[in-house]
């Protein structure tokens, strides 16, 4: 049946809108328009849907400040998630392939991991030079211990046949890493991608609004200091956008990773 | 032979942490490095810690310690309960009635990717004062986590046990309880798990941001007030915390799925 | 006390459990591909009586078994149960304890133990107090060659012809007036299938319900069946049907006998021909 199903003819664009999800998003924006219309309970201050909308095209559109608060966040976010590949990705290939180092470290890792990124502020801020090279080194912090796990679990569900066939063939050890390794953990590889990056975003907003004078997080914290709360609203709905557009990119990295998975 | 090989890893295992804290003490004490030594050690940090007359009044000796830890999993717990009451249900109406996932997905998916601290100065403005704000956002994290893993729970259940309860004379409400909380319990309490990472993870931002007391609170003023140790000693203290509140989930869900403990169990053996 | 062999003989004396299958027609997705399922598919099965449908895999029998389950609607024709219409073109029935399916891949509910499964129709159909619905399940699983002893073991930790044994149990229990049993033994080897025909003919010796039992094993289905039909690929419509006069109970020499082989005979080119032809349609032949 579900062969069927499958095989049907694409309806029409028509029947593909989703009508019932828009309803839905739809009454979400009147609901907030008319709380701040009728100054429901803490929706007094807020301005409406219309009004954030307009004052993000007359204001912050051609705003050269706004954008260069998402280049900084960006350019946060980059580094910290690359940082936290190029280190997580070895470590976890090393807990996976070398019992007596997993033995000794692991144990160490997994005191450490239950520590919210977060914790890691003011020692971070001590330890390093700059303020810069201290958000990102919490913001790799929060993508380093999920890519490590998500390897490391990869390369424990390696298909044992795999390895004994191509042992039986005389690869090298090198050979197996390379060939069946590093290509069996990809997957895994791509689960810890998905999941780092939209910790990283978290990571840096917060840490933004915590400890740095630049970015949306920033933004979206003076927006309430300054009690404007267009700007909060802007510098919120911002981010969402920004973590959006980079969750599609990590997902697009990723699908050239695996050209052998079906797009979903 | 079994023995020997677990005594070789618990032995490694320690030989591991000695590791990490001679190369954490020697960095601090002994690299020229000026990075390095603005950090403290972990000989002052346990001696603080375990301080009956602290230099920077916490230890465990103090009552603040216990008040700060209170706080924070008081605000943990509240966060965690309500995203579970809330989530667990839209989860199961989502991946049971399609018409409730169409009307709720298109929602979810356009708040999902707004990182949740974004929301703490919204919140602050709709809620009254920090308090709630902090819930709130530790709560809509958890919230996420556990509606998503619910909805995926009860997606992944075979089709056979909905259409073989059906055939048995099953009524919608014998479906839900028989087949649909069982059946989804295992990424239910995946989803759990994650979720009460999640809220700590946003909790110590939360109260950093906007908190007096609580553990993510005292770091970042320990800071401010330049009580170095203190700022470890909290640190692991939220360690610990955060590793005990998951242990709970994970010793609750083994107890409510016994039937997998022994079916998986009996099958290795 | 009651006695589960009287309770589960009722229908079966009664005569219940005629199946009657006329013109029916399944059309998947009508205004799209017009995916013909079945075609004109008709037959008569008497109450009690064990029938086998063979064929080749997507010949629309597991469609026929999901119309009288209730799982799916027919486009054509009619379904009748005891002269009684069950599926007609405006109304599929629901799904019900008087017509269990068996699954293929099996569905008993891991998280249940294997009393509580057994006894589960019992008590959502409210037929019975717990305690009751339990000393029933007991006295069943007890009379099926001991099987109460795993009563409260979980179906992960048995064997997979246990739990086929259990899933029959918990289907027969709730005296349907027709069994569906989906290709069960379809994942099994040759030793653990023999042995579960051995306990599948004890049951359907013991209490005599009308048997609906899909394979694509011929051997199986005649030694098993009072009659084999067998369909032709899609769209499925019944090619030739058999009447398999074995004398009962079928034991280990009756594969072995001339009048099986001779059955055999009748039958094996015609399973062949579909299965070829759906071969070379391309279909995924299942095996």
């Amino acid at each position: 049946m579900a062969q069927t199903a499958s095989m049907s003819r694409k309806p029409s664009l028509w029947r593909r809108i989703k009508w019932r999800g828009i309803a839905s998003v739809v009454a979400f924006f009147v609901l907030w328009h008319l709380a701040v219309v009728v100054k429901f309970s803490g929706f007094a201050e807020l301005p409406t849907p219309i009004q954030t909308l307009q004052t993000f095209f007359a204001e912050y559109i051609v705003n050269p400040d706004y954008w260069a608060s998402w280049v900084v966040s960006f350019e946060r976010v980059f580094y910290g998630f690359i940082i936290a590949q190029i280190l997580g990705i070895p470590l976890g290939l090393l807990f996976g392939t070398s019992p007596k180092f997993r033995d000794m470290f692991f144990p160490v890792f997994e005191l450490l991991r239950p520590i919210p990124p977060l914790a890691w502020v003011p020692i971070s801020i001590l330890f390093w030079p700059t303020n810069e090279s201290s958000i990102v080194f919490i913001t790799f912090i929060g993508a380093f211990f999920v890519i490590v796990i998500n390897v490391y679990d990869g390369v424990g569900g390696i298909q044992k046949e795999h390895l004994w066939l191509a042992r039986s063939l005389g690869a090298t050890r090198a050979a197996i890493f390379r060939r069946i390794m590093l290509p069996s953990v990809i997957p895994s590889i791509a689960v810890g991608m998905t999941l780092g990056i939209a910790i990283t975003w978290n990571v840096v907003i917060a840490a933004e609004m915590i400890a740095s004078d630049s970015g949306l997080g920033r933004m979206t914290w003076e927006g309430y200091v300054s009690s404007t709360p267009e700007v909060v609203l802007i510098g919120m709905i911002s981010i969402g956008l920004a973590g959006y557009l980079s969750s599609i990119t990590v997902d697009w990295v990723e699908s050239r990773m695996m050209p052998w998975q079906e797009r979903r | 032979m079994r023995h020997k090989l677990l005594q070789q890893r618990f032995g490694l295992m320690w030989l591991g942490y000695l590791v990490a804290i001679f190369a954490w003490y020697a960095s601090v004490k002994w690299l020229p490095i000026s990075s390095f030594q603005r950090l403290p050690d972990p000989l002052t940090v346990v001696i603080e810690w375990f301080n009956p007359d602290p230099d920077y009044g916490l230890s465990v000796f103090t009552v603040d310690y216990y008040l700060h830890i209170w706080y924070s999993t008081a605000r943990a717990t509240t966060s965690f309960l309500l995203a579970v009451m809330l989530g667990v249900p839209l989860g199961i109406m989502m991946g049971w009635r399609a018409r409730v996932h169409e009307y709720a997905s298109a929602l979810l998916s356009i708040l999902r990717p707004i990182p949740p601290l974004a929301w703490v100065p919204v919140a602050i403005l709709i809620f009254p004062g920090s308090e709630p704000a902090v819930i709130f956002v530790t709560f809509l994290v958890a919230f996420f986590a556990t509606t998503m893993n619910t909805l995926l729970g009860v997606r992944s259940i075979d089709s056979d046990y909905f259409r073989a309860a059906e055939c048995l004379g099953a009524k919608p409400a014998d479906i839900l309880r028989d087949i649909i909380i069982p059946g989804a319990l295992p990424s239910i309490f995946t989803g759990l798990q994650i979720a009460m990472g999640a809220a700590w993870f946003s909790l110590v931002a939360g109260e950093m941001i906007a908190a007096q007391y609580g553990l993510g609170f005292m770091i970042l003023e320990s800071y401010n007030l330049v009580q170095y140790p203190t700022i470890v000693i909290m640190m692991v203290t939220l360690g610990i915390v955060g590793y005990l509140s998951s242990a709970i989930i994970r010793v609750v869900g083994n107890r409510l799925m016994r039937w997998r403990e022994q079916s998986l169990g009996l099958a290795g053996a | 006390m009651t006695d589960a062999a009287q309770i589960l003989k009722t229908t079966a004396d009664s005569g219940l459990g005629h199946l009657s299958v006329q013109h029916v027609h399944k059309v998947y997705d009508p205004h799209g591909v017009h995916v013909e399922a079945l075609q004109d598919c008709s037959l008569e099965i008497p109450s009690g009586d064990f029938i086998a449908v063979v064929g080749p895999s997507g010949c629309g029998k597991s469609t026929l078994l999901n119309i009288l389950a209730g799982f799916d609607n027919l486009t054509g024709g009619r379904v009748l149960l005891d002269d009684e219409p069950l599926a007609t073109v405006d109304h599929a029935p629901r799904p019900g304890p008087d017509r269990v399916v068996v699954f293929q891949n099996g569905a008993l509910f891991p998280w249940k133990t294997v009393l509580q499964n057994v006894v589960y129709g019992l008590l959502v159909q409210k037929r019975m107090p717990e305690s009751e619905a339990n000393d029933l399940g007991m006295e069943l699983l007890a009379k099926t060659g001991g099987l109460d002893r795993i009563a409260n073991s979980f179906p992960g930790q048995l064997s997979s012809g246990m739990q086929r044994r259990v899933e029959i149990l918990r289907a027969l229990i709730n005296n349907p007036r027709i069994l569906l049993l989906d290709e069960p033994f379809r994942a099994m080897d040759t030793v653990s299938k023999t042995t579960m025909h051995r306990h599948l003919l004890d049951i359907y010796d013991q209490y005599h319900k009308t048997v609906f039992f899909i394979t694509h094993d011929l051997d199986e289905a005649i030694f098993l069946a009072d009659t084999v039909v067998v369909m032709t690929t899609r769209p499925g419509t019944i090619k030739l049907r058999l009447d398999v006069d074995l004398p009962r109970p079928r034991t280990r020499e009756t594969i072995t006998s001339h009048r099986f082989l001779e059955l055999k005979q009748q039958a094996v080119s015609a399973v062949h021909e579909e299965a070829k032809k759906a071969f070379e349609r391309g279909e995924r032949e299942l095996a």
